[in-house]
């Protein structure tokens, strides 16, 4: 194979699929970065026998054909290029590559082609497109609350799904540790009604939203029983999906919490914030005291000390003491859109749900801790 | 009972009796016993080591008469190592984790006896009892052996701390009925040989003026903490007695072997700073068995499992304790182990979720390979009240930690067989006690 790549073209494309490869790999093949050189371009892929990043850049090709070298050396190499550098890709006849740029020129031991694995994808039966902006929001709101429990990997991604809500059918993306519960909807893609329910790994979450870079542009989604692929103007993303069975979530979400509290979010979360600064030690949790037109949180840490601070608050309902974790206090502050955050509580003991006032289509749940 | 002689005056105490002497004489001027303890720092020593003489043995001894004079092994069925040997198959060359077929071999006559654990425990618990009756400086090594410092007590017992513990002994032959021995010195290194030094029945000190050239004639694998891989790796410097690492300066100890040559350098010298700790903190809670017949079948190992998961949840929540990590131990056929963890987002004590995530892990394991050993442990500590939340992933968690609740309180009045799991009925057949 030989081909030139304009070194911008090729930095690009290879930091969209050398994040894939995982730094330290047992198998050789899996460290290396697939290249084929045919019809004017430059393909390149890279897997991690989950998830498969294919790109394709314009190129010159002066002899046709694909080789392997390592991903991360290659794209430290192209980095450190000057910019406008123009890069020549040459295998020769032996069992390297040589990568020549100005003056510099690098040999790389390289792998053969036919050793590079494929995620063979099957018959796709479902086959949506909707804008970058929708697939970034559904993962925006959802991704904080993907479980990192391997014993649990079924809640190791994000659930979507189709349900119907008013008699409209909507796609909605659902994640949860145990501990919250983070839930999004948006009005259903056409081609996505008859969807069966996927569970998207979060290492696949993580690189869409990487990939993901105009809102605007359209991103095609196909999803079989075992694979999901999305394709991004050149990118093109494939991966495997949890095989596994995503709990019933609709069971936790609560339905009759009485206790309702509006507060502004940028003043609540810039209380729990400082509050929690006294809970040194993960899983402290946070106290709010409610009671009529006021909330007063507490941290009271043995070992450090602790903090109070009081806010004004529109809650009409009966005092309540409850306790939450500050960083899942946080992370839901930060996903809420408008300036008034809803709570609705039951109990000290039982799950709390909380909405943006004003945006319907994401709620998120919280499990309280003792205090 | 009066002293007429004050402790830093005794250099000799009568075993039997517990009368201080002011002198070694013969025999006890008061019973007659020839049992004496006589050394010179006897009156000024107060760290002890108390360490059972063949412990579940003389237990078994204890309890049938009629085993007196046979050679007792107490372990586990026709496989599986012995236990514990008593004095007499320790003559013929039975040893402590011998497999059981050579301790047959080597003594053919010996009576066999599976032990029993609970029983050991609570004999265990009666001796610390007598210990702590002493001293709250009580460290317990394992069921059978603890340090004592007995500092500070002379006045409180009318008697110095080498007279307490000659009364201790007696008075744990007498009420209880198996026998200890002790090593008295003034550090718990010290204190740890001297209580090996006359077993069985021992009362042995080392003393402050002959510490040194006592060690130096030992050898190094004696150091606490030099395993056969230190040996050799001093052996290979040259270093084979203690003697040689006291000729040595700290220094070059700490430089070849870093943080064990500072051990090495201190130790070597009878220099152990280490203070007896009451309650040394406990790092993991375990169980774990040896089967019979090696077990490849998912289904019996998982029946295993859950009493093992039953036991450790038990102990977890008697000591109000709850862990983050889960840890999978078995042993092959070939004797290889494998240990398999997971960590877990919330610490536990549920005998549901310990036996869930051991499940999860077995599973994995179980490619037809036979086993001999399976056990579940559980660590990482973390605040009780942290443990086992509710869990929005798992909806029906709480209707099964409140029957686990159920089970423990049927449990707590009927004992630990009154309720079962169907699964636990699938274990594979177990010769009876």
């Amino acid at each position: 194979m030989r081909a030139t790549v304009e070194r911008s073209h090729l930095l690009k494309s290879l930091g969209h699929v050398h994040r894939v490869v995982e730094r330290r790999n047992t198998i050789p093949i899996l460290s290396n970065v697939l290249m084929r050189g045919e019809g004017g371009q430059l393909m390149l892929k890279a897997t991690d026998l989950d998830l498969e990043v294919t790109e394709a850049v314009p190129a010159e090709i002066g002899q046709g054909g694909a080789t392997t070298v390592p991903a991360h050396i290659l794209y430290d190499i192209v980095r450190k290029l000057p910019d406008g550098a123009e890069v020549s890709l040459d295998t020769g006849e032996g069992a390297q590559l040589t990568v020549k740029a100005g003056r510099s020129r690098f040999t790389l031991q390289i792998l053969p082609e036919s050793d590079f694995p494929d995620l063979t994808t099957g018959e796709f039966q479902t086959r949506f497109t909707v804008p970058a902006n929708v697939i970034r929001k559904l993962i925006e709101r959802t991704q904080f609350a993907i479980s990192t429990e391997e014993t649990r990997y079924y809640l190791n991604g994000i659930y979507l799904h189709i349900v119907t809500v008013a008699g409209k059918p909507m796609l909605r993306a659902v994640a949860t540790d145990g501990h919250r519960l983070a839930q999004a909807q948006v009005e259903a893609p056409e081609g996505a009604e008859k969807m069966a329910g996927i569970i998207l790994p979060r290492k696949a979450v993580g690189e869409i939203q990487k990939l993901v870079e105009d809102p605007d542009a359209p991103v095609t989604v196909e999803v079989s029983d075992t694979k999901i692929r999305f394709t991004i103007g050149a990118v093109v993303l494939t991966s495997k999906l949890i095989d596994g069975t995503f709990p019933d979530y609709a069971r936790v979400i609560p339905q009759g919490n009485d206790k309702v509290l509006k507060v502004d979010r940028g003043e609540f979360a810039g209380a729990v914030d400082r509050v929690s600064t006294i809970s040194s030690e993960r899983g402290r949790a946070v106290k709010l005291a409610l009671s009529d037109g006021r909330m007063v949180l507490s941290v009271n840490n043995p070992d450090s000390g602790s903090a109070t601070e009081e806010i004004g608050v529109d809650y009409p309902a009966d005092a309540i003491e409850i306790g939450f974790n500050a960083k899942y206090l946080l992370d839901v502050a930060a996903q809420l859109e408008t300036g008034t955050a809803e709570f609705r509580f039951a109990d000290p003991g039982s799950p709390t749900l909380i909405q943006d006032a004003e945006t319907p289509n994401a709620l998120y749940v919280l499990m309280p801790m003792r205090v | 009972m009066s002293l007429a002689i004050n402790g830093g005056d005794m250099k000799a105490l009568c075993r039997d009796c517990g009368r201080p002497a002011a002198s070694a004489t013969p025999r006890c001027a008061a019973c007659g016993s020839p049992r004496l303890a006589a050394h010179p720092e006897l009156g000024t020593l107060a760290v002890a080591h108390l360490d059972c003489d063949a412990f579940y043995a003389a237990i078994e001894k204890r309890d049938d008469p009629s085993l007196a004079d046979k050679p007792v092994i107490v372990g586990g069925g026709k496989r599986g190592v012995v236990a514990t040997a008593c004095y007499i198959a320790r003559i013929r060359g039975v040893r402590s984790a011998m497999p059981m077929f050579k301790a047959l071999e080597a003594c053919p006559d010996a009576v066999v006896i599976r032990p029993n654990m609970e029983k050991y425990a609570a004999v265990g618990r009666e001796v610390r009892q007598m210990m702590l009756a002493l001293t709250p400086l009580v460290e317990p090594l394992s069921i059978d052996e603890a340090f004592m410092d007995l500092a500070g007590t002379e006045r409180l017992h009318g008697a110095p701390p080498a007279v307490s513990l000659a009364r201790l002994a007696a008075r744990i032959e007498k009420e209880i009925g198996i026998t200890v021995s002790i090593g008295l010195s003034f550090n718990k290194f010290l204190a740890k040989i001297a209580s090996d030094l006359e077993k069985p029945r021992g009362f042995s000190v080392i003393g402050r003026a002959e510490a040194l050239t006592f060690l130096a004639e030992k050898p190094v694998g004696l150091i606490w903490g030099v395993g056969k891989a230190m040996q050799a790796r001093l052996a290979a410097d040259g270093i084979r007695l203690i003697g040689t690492l006291q000729r040595m300066d700290e220094a070059t100890l700490a430089r070849r072997y870093g943080s064990m040559g500072l051990r090495l350098a201190r130790l070597s010298r009878a220099d152990d700073r280490r203070p007896v700790e009451p309650r040394g903190e406990t790092k993991s809670i375990s169980a774990e068995t040896t089967f019979d017949a090696d077990i490849a079948d998912l289904h019996q190992l998982l029946s295993v499992l859950r009493s093992l998961a039953e036991k450790v949840s038990r102990r977890l929540k008697k000591a109000d304790m709850a862990g983050r990590t889960v840890t999978l131990k078995l042993k092959t056929a070939d004797f290889r182990i494998r240990t398999r963890s997971r960590q877990l987002a919330d610490p536990t004590r549920l005998a549901d979720r310990i036996h869930a995530v051991g499940a999860e892990m077995l599973a994995r394991e179980t490619d037809g390979t036979k086993f001999r050993l399976l056990g579940i442990g559980v660590s990482d500590f973390a605040a009780p009240e942290l443990a086992d939340p509710l869990d929005l992933a798992d909806p029906d968690a709480g209707r099964r930690a409140r029957a686990e609740a159920a089970i423990d309180a049927i449990r707590g009045k009927f004992g630990n067989q009154a309720v079962e799991l169907g699964l636990v009925f699938d274990r594979p057949a177990r010769p009876k006690r």
